[in-house]
């Protein structure tokens, strides 16, 4: 393992359920400070392949690498393809922390308790050790006076920013976004992307799924095009965005109405 | 009516016989839920198992307990396990001999198969995306079982739960039947001792009552402290 292993790297992931293969060979590949973007319409594989990469989904193939360190694989019984390691996978979900769309924060427990939880129970920190940290990331996303709340008694907006909290406590070397501002009111929106772009500022390494153009063009410094389950674009944003070869993207990025 | 009311209440003997009576109730209750709860921990997480090998039998044990009536239960165990051959010499027998045991069997079976299914239906109920985020997040089934399911599941249950307690001391009044003094096997001596069925039953129903609301305050402050989280702010 070199020193300087891409902290990333997803390598022709393919993904099929049944007969319907949403996922045709897509690759990544993510370095200290980088913030990609995957845009593309509804159905076109990038949740799915957000979900490849800290295998919420399992691949039908293709290798995911962690600061150079891949995941194995094996075929169990039925043919189907599961990691070979549990232990594995659990450390390197450890290591990269998502943000989902619905939030899912835990429910029955505060604010301040979901923040704690894993660095806790999954990283075993301390618990005054990690709420001395968890204090310093609700300050980060404004919520420290929310501490004590349960999930169901905030905003959409507050929830977001909590679910960021949480996901910054691990810190994790690589923060998967899928679709964060999706579930959200459109005045609640810009409170999330401010958080967000801060964390780009400050260097963490990001991949978002968003339907964000403006923020993916802003902020991201790689941006991913997919289309059915491909890659149809991809490169620097403002080259992406200004000037697309290709004719679904310049469809895509067309104003709708 | 007034009379034979002071007659009873000023005789100290039945204080005492209510008192046997009331003891015995409320350990035969209490044990067979401790009992019948941790074994219902254990068999909702096997209930909700995906392989129906682990699924299929803790689907018939609460099958066969929940769609039996509990005398029936009582009866089995009480009259018919202990004429099975050589349970009389075995080691068993110490157990089995006196009324309270198969008792305290009957009832720890019947609760573990209701509250069985009601655990079952709280961790099933468990948010998909609560589940999602916790191996996001690295944690392991064991992890994500004590952590985020159970924790959450025996919150949403708490309601439920508590009328299955409730049930549960209504139908124990049923270990009467198989000699046991407890309130209601209290009440019938009384009954029987001064043909008073009037103050005898009514006396032990407000005790039964009294009993009810005691449970549901205790359910209520617990619904206060670990269901703030689904309660409008």
């Amino acid at each position: 393992m070199s020193q300087d292993a891409a902290a990333l790297v997803v390598s022709d992931i393919h993904k099929r359920f049944g007969e319907h293969e949403v996922l045709k060979g897509i690759s990544l590949e993510a370095h200290k400070g980088d913030v990609i973007s995957l845009i593309g319409s509804s159905g076109s594989g990038k949740s799915t392949f957000l979900r490849c990469i800290n295998l919420l989904e399992v691949p039908t193939s293709g290798d995911i690498q962690v600061h150079g360190e891949k995941i194995d694989f094996k075929t169990d019984k039925r043919g189907i393809r599961v990691p070979a390691n549990n232990r594995q996978v659990e450390q390197m979900r450890s290591r990269l922390s998502m943000v989902f769309q619905g939030f899912n924060l835990w429910s029955h427990m505060t604010v301040m308790e979901n923040i704690i939880e894993a660095p806790v129970n999954v990283l075993g920190i301390s618990k005054a050790e990690a709420m001395e940290r968890a204090k310093e990331h609700l300050d980060r996303v404004g919520l420290y006076d929310r501490k004590d709340y349960y999930p169901a008694h905030m905003s959409g907006g507050q929830q977001q920013r909590a679910a960021i909290a949480r996901a910054l406590a691990m810190n994790p070397e690589v923060m998967l976004f899928d679709e964060p501002t999706s579930a959200l009111d459109p005045e609640l929106v810009g409170e999330v992307l401010k958080v967000m772009h801060g964390l780009a500022d400050e260097g963490r390494t990001m991949i978002v799924v968003t339907h964000e153009m403006a923020f993916a063009k802003d902020v991201s410094n790689h941006v991913l095009y997919l289309h059915e389950g491909c890659i149809e674009e991809q490169g620097d944003p403002k080259k992406v965005f200004e000037n697309p070869s290709s004719e679904r993207m310049k469809q895509f990025l067309s104003p709708k109405y | 009516m007034i009379e034979s009311i002071t007659e009873i209440f000023s005789n100290p003997w039945t204080w005492a016989h209510y008192w046997d009576g009331f003891v015995m109730t409320v350990q035969l209750v209490f044990i067979a839920l401790l009992i019948g709860g941790s074994l219902a921990v254990p068999l909702a997480i096997m209930r909700t198992s995906s392989n129906p090998f682990i699924n299929w039998p803790v689907w018939c044990f609460t099958y066969v307990f929940r769609g039996t009536p509990l005398l029936i239960q009582l009866y089995l165990i009480y009259y018919g396990v202990t004429l099975i051959d050589g349970i009389q010499e075995s080691f068993w027998w110490v157990i089995l001999k006196r009324a309270y045991y198969p008792c305290l069997i009957a009832f720890a079976l019947n609760t573990a198969a209701y509250t069985t299914e009601i655990f079952r239906g709280a961790i099933e109920a468990t948010p998909r995306g609560e589940i999602e985020a916790a191996k996001a997040y690295g944690m392991s089934w064991g992890k994500r079982m004590k952590r985020i399911v159970l924790p959450s599941a025996f919150r949403r249950a708490i309601p439920a739960y508590s009328n299955e307690v409730i049930f549960m001391l209504h139908a124990s009044a049923i270990a009467s039947t198989v000699t046991i003094i407890d309130l209601l096997g209290a009440a019938r001596d009384v009954y029987a001792r001064y043909y008073a069925p009037f103050e005898a039953f009514i006396s032990i129903g407000l005790i039964y009552l009294s009993l009810t609301f005691a449970i549901l305050a205790v359910f209520k402050q617990l619904e206060k402290r670990l269901l703030g989280h689904l309660q409008p702010r």
